[in-house]
Order: structure tokens, then sequence, then C-alpha cells
């Protein structure tokens, strides 16, 4: 019934990226992965540039790569799609071993792949150096709308129950003698997560009767009330901004 | 005689489009009093409790908290009053951490900071559970997570604390140091169960429960030991378990 401690991304810490202000890290996320999507196309300097500074991001977080790297995996879609580029895409060709490959292709796969890497790694490191909590203070107190912060909080809290409702669902399922093999076990799949879905209308009831039971009359309470030093905000805006210098400057020079 | 906490005179209800589910009950329980509210299921004892705080209205009778009536201007102050742990923990805590759930009560009253801080350690404290405060609420035990229910109410500063079967689900031990919590809680104590050695255990004082009406109120041990009445109530002891007649109780 536990907790399965692989599908947290966050690691207990006190690096410099943990005690950063949740807040203060997210929108620094959130600028820094739009400084590099807006990299122009080709711009190979500041595009490794920004790659380097996500896995800097990432070293930062103190959290060991053996933990991290399987997390990165969520990226494969958009290298699957960088890869696929060079081959459809239009326009002059260049031979590359026995291929003959789009050139515009490689030029957008190369910076596709740069953008993606570079985003994923800073947001890699802030999904593991930021708790569930922390999470929802942070969207708290950047005033994302009440009802949004709660729907997260309580996803994060009852995704387990959940899940481990449904696991008890199957096992009672196959120790029936149930097993998932073709097509006609669909429809009884498709009952199962119906009931999954009941349950969890009705757990939805007896919490919120709970909640009422405690005085709740509309909106959460904000978890954490203290104020953020500026420092914060700069330290937190430093990878965003060393991507806009360095575009701004290669322009500037070019 | 001192204002009952709990004050419910002929409290009826239906419920919509379904069968009558209590029929007049009238029950009392004063300052200091553990009492425990017995019935076989289907009882009405759920109905009766959601009755205590206002989640659910009498269609006819009355129900007062401290003297002050279940009215929709009195809920918030009615709901402090009433501290209602309910019978599956995961329920109770919905926010990300241990304290954030404590905190979740007193600050719907207002606290802040400071004093907020200082009612969660109490509440925690009192349960035995301050070293779990920065825990999520899936990470502990099932029996913590009872006990973290318990302080999540206790720190409302409730006059009376309501318990839906407290030891459903709980291991001998868990539900041994849950008993020694509850000993000790200096609050008035409502507690609806069918463990009947439990009641035995807590309460002086017990009430019965069956088919909507109170069919029994008196001391617990005697109750317990008038096995006509618990048949016809379908309510029984555990195999081997005897009530201690008077004088053998130590």
């Amino acid at each position: 019934m536990g907790s399965r401690p692989s599908l947290h991304l966050h690691v207990e810490g006190t690096g410099p990226l943990h005690v950063l202000a949740p807040q203060a890290k997210l929108v620094g996320l959130f600028v820094f992965a739009l400084a590099t999507v807006a990299v122009p196309t080709g711009n190979w300097p500041v595009l490794l540039g920004a790659v380097a500074l996500g896995g800097l991001l990432v070293l930062l977080s103190g959290v060991g790569w053996r933990h991290v790297a399987p997390r990165l995996l969520i990226e494969m879609p958009f290298l699957v799609f960088a890869l696929v580029l060079p081959f459809v895409a239009t326009g002059p060709r260049v031979a590359v071993g026995p291929f003959e490959l789009s050139e515009p292709g490689l030029l957008a796969a190369g910076t596709l792949a740069a953008k993606g890497t570079a985003a994923v790694l800073a947001a890699t490191a802030f999904s593991v150096t930021t708790s569930a909590r922390d999470l929802v203070v942070g969207l708290q107190r950047l005033r994302l709308p009440t009802t949004l912060v709660a729907i997260l909080s309580f996803m994060v809290r009852y995704v387990s129950v959940v899940t481990d409702e449904f696991t008890r669902m199957r096992i009672a399922r196959e120790s029936r003698g149930f097993r998932a093999r073709s097509l006609r076990s669909w429809p009884v799949l498709g009952r199962s997560l119906g009931t999954l879905f009941v349950r969890s209308y009705e757990r939805g009831e007896r919490v919120h009767l709970a909640m009422t039971s405690r005085g709740w009359s509309g909106g959460l309470p904000l978890l954490d009330e203290s104020t953020v030093p500026l420092r914060h905000w700069v330290l937190a805006f430093l990878p965003a901004a060393v991507v806009l210098v360095a575009v701004t400057a290669s322009r500037v020079m070019a | 005689m001192s204002t009952p906490v709990l004050d419910l005179r002929q409290v009826a209800h239906r419920y919509p489009g379904s069968a009558q589910a209590l029929f007049g009950v009238d029950l009392h329980v004063h300052v200091g009093e553990r009492v425990a509210l017995l019935g076989p299921n289907g009882a009405g004892k759920t109905t009766l409790v959601l009755h205590l705080n206002g989640i659910l209205r009498a269609g006819s009778g009355s129900v007062h908290v401290s003297g002050l009536p279940v009215t929709d201007a009195n809920l918030a102050e009615i709901r402090r009053r009433v501290g209602i742990v309910f019978q599956d923990p995961d329920d109770q805590l919905f926010m990300p951490t241990v304290r954030d759930d404590v905190a979740f009560g007193p600050a719907n009253q207002g606290l802040r900071g400071d004093d907020l801080d200082a009612r969660v350690e109490a509440a925690l404290r009192a349960v035995d559970v301050l070293d779990l405060a920065d825990r999520a609420p899936h990470h502990l035990s099932f029996g913590q997570r009872r006990r973290v229910a318990i302080a999540t109410v206790l720190a409302m500063e409730p006059d009376v604390l309501v318990l839906d079967e407290p030891t459903s689900n709980l291991d001998p031990a868990s539900r041994r140091e849950l008993a020694d919590i509850l000993r000790r809680l200096p609050v008035t104590l409502l507690m609806v169960t069918h463990d009947l050695p439990y009641a035995a255990e807590l309460c002086e004082r017990s009430v019965i429960l069956s088919q909507g009406v109170v069919v029994a109120d008196g001391p617990t041990l005697p109750l317990l030991a008038d096995t006509a009445l618990l048949a016809e109530h379908r309510l029984e002891l555990p195999w081997g378990f005897a009530i201690p007649t008077a004088g053998t109780r130590d």
C-alpha cells in the first residue's frame, strides 16, 4: 500500500536549487524555456550554451545522474521527431554517409534537439529540487486561480490512493482468473475503470464532507506567507538572462 | 445541571427519496463525558453524526451544541465546536503535508502565523505524531494516519470530539496506542463504533441506536452484560470476551 519512491521526482536536499523559493524557480524556469525557444535556428554557440546551462543546473541540483537520466526520457518523442526531420523535409540535399538529407531539415532537427534538451534539463533540475508541496506553494504565491491550485494539490495527494485502488482491483480481477489477453477483455477493463471513476467520485464527496466539517468555505489557506528576498528572484532569472544576453550579443556581432 | 455539549431532542431525518433514517432521537452529552454510540450497520449512526455539525439538518426536532442551535447562521461556530473524525483517514487528510492538514481547520477559523503554528504543534503533540509534521499523508502507516486525522480535528479545539469507527482497519498494537491517546485527551468524546470491547475500555456510558431510535442509554458495562438486549439489536461481544462484573474491574 505504501509509496513507490520511483514515482517521485523530488529528492530531498539542501543545495542551492533546493532552497530557492519555488515561485521564483518556477518563473525562472518558464522564462529560461521561452528564452531558449527564442534563439534563432542554427545559432549553435548559443544553443549549445543553453544545453550546457541546463546541464549545469542539473549538476547544481546535486541529484545523481542515475536518478536524473531516466527522467530525461520524456524528451524521446521530440528527439525521434528531430531524427525524422532531415529525411522528410524539403529543400537542398546534402550527402551524409549513405543518406541524402535535407539541409534545412538538418538545421531544424539540430535546433529542435538542442532547444528541447536545454528545456528538459532545466525542467528536470526544477522538478528534482521542488517538492509537490512547494510546487503548490509556488503556484499559490503566483496567484494562479485557487481552483486550479486546489485541483493540483488534490491530484498530488490522491494519485497514489487512486493507483493503489486500481492495483487492488487488478489483483482482485487476476485472482479470479482474469487475464487481459485480447480485445475481448477490453469491456472488463472498461468496467473496472468505470468503477474506479465512481469510487473516486464518491471519495471526492467524502473529502468534501471532511473539508466542510473543518470550516472550509471555499479556497485553500495560503500555505506559506513568507516574503521572498530579491536575491532569489535574481538567481532564478540568471539562466534566462544569460541566454538572452548571449542571443543579443551574437546578433550585434553578426 | 450544566448546559450539555450535545443536546439532541426528537431528531428525525429522512433522506430525500429514500427511507426514514432517524425517528426522533434524544441524546444529551455533558462536558467531560466519554460516550460510545453503538449500533448495528444501518442503524443511523453516521446519519446522526452528520447532524451534529450541520452537514445534515433534522427534518424535525432540534440539535444544540453547548447551547447553540445548529442553524445556517451558526454553522462556522458549530463546526469549530464539534470535531468529527471520519472513518477513512484518506478522506480526512487531503493537504500535501501533515502540518498543512492540521493547520487547515484553524486557518479556516482565521488563525495565522505563530498562533497557528503553536496550535498545530499542540495538536500533533497530543496524539504523539509531532515528528511526522513534514511528511506527506500517503507516506504514513494506517495507524499514523488515523492519529493525524484526530490531530486535524483537535487543532480546532472542539468542545466535543466525535470519532466514527476509530478502530476500523487498525492492527491490535495501533488499536491499543490509540486507546492510550484517547484516554488521556482532556475532551468530551462521542465514539461511534461496533467495537464493543473498545467501548467498554474507553467509555463509561453507552447509547445503543437501532433502526433510528435510541433503545438503551446507560453505564457501558451493565449494558454490554445484557446479552438479550445486545442480541435484539444485532450486537455481539467477540468470542471469548466477558464483561468484568461489578467489583472485579481494576
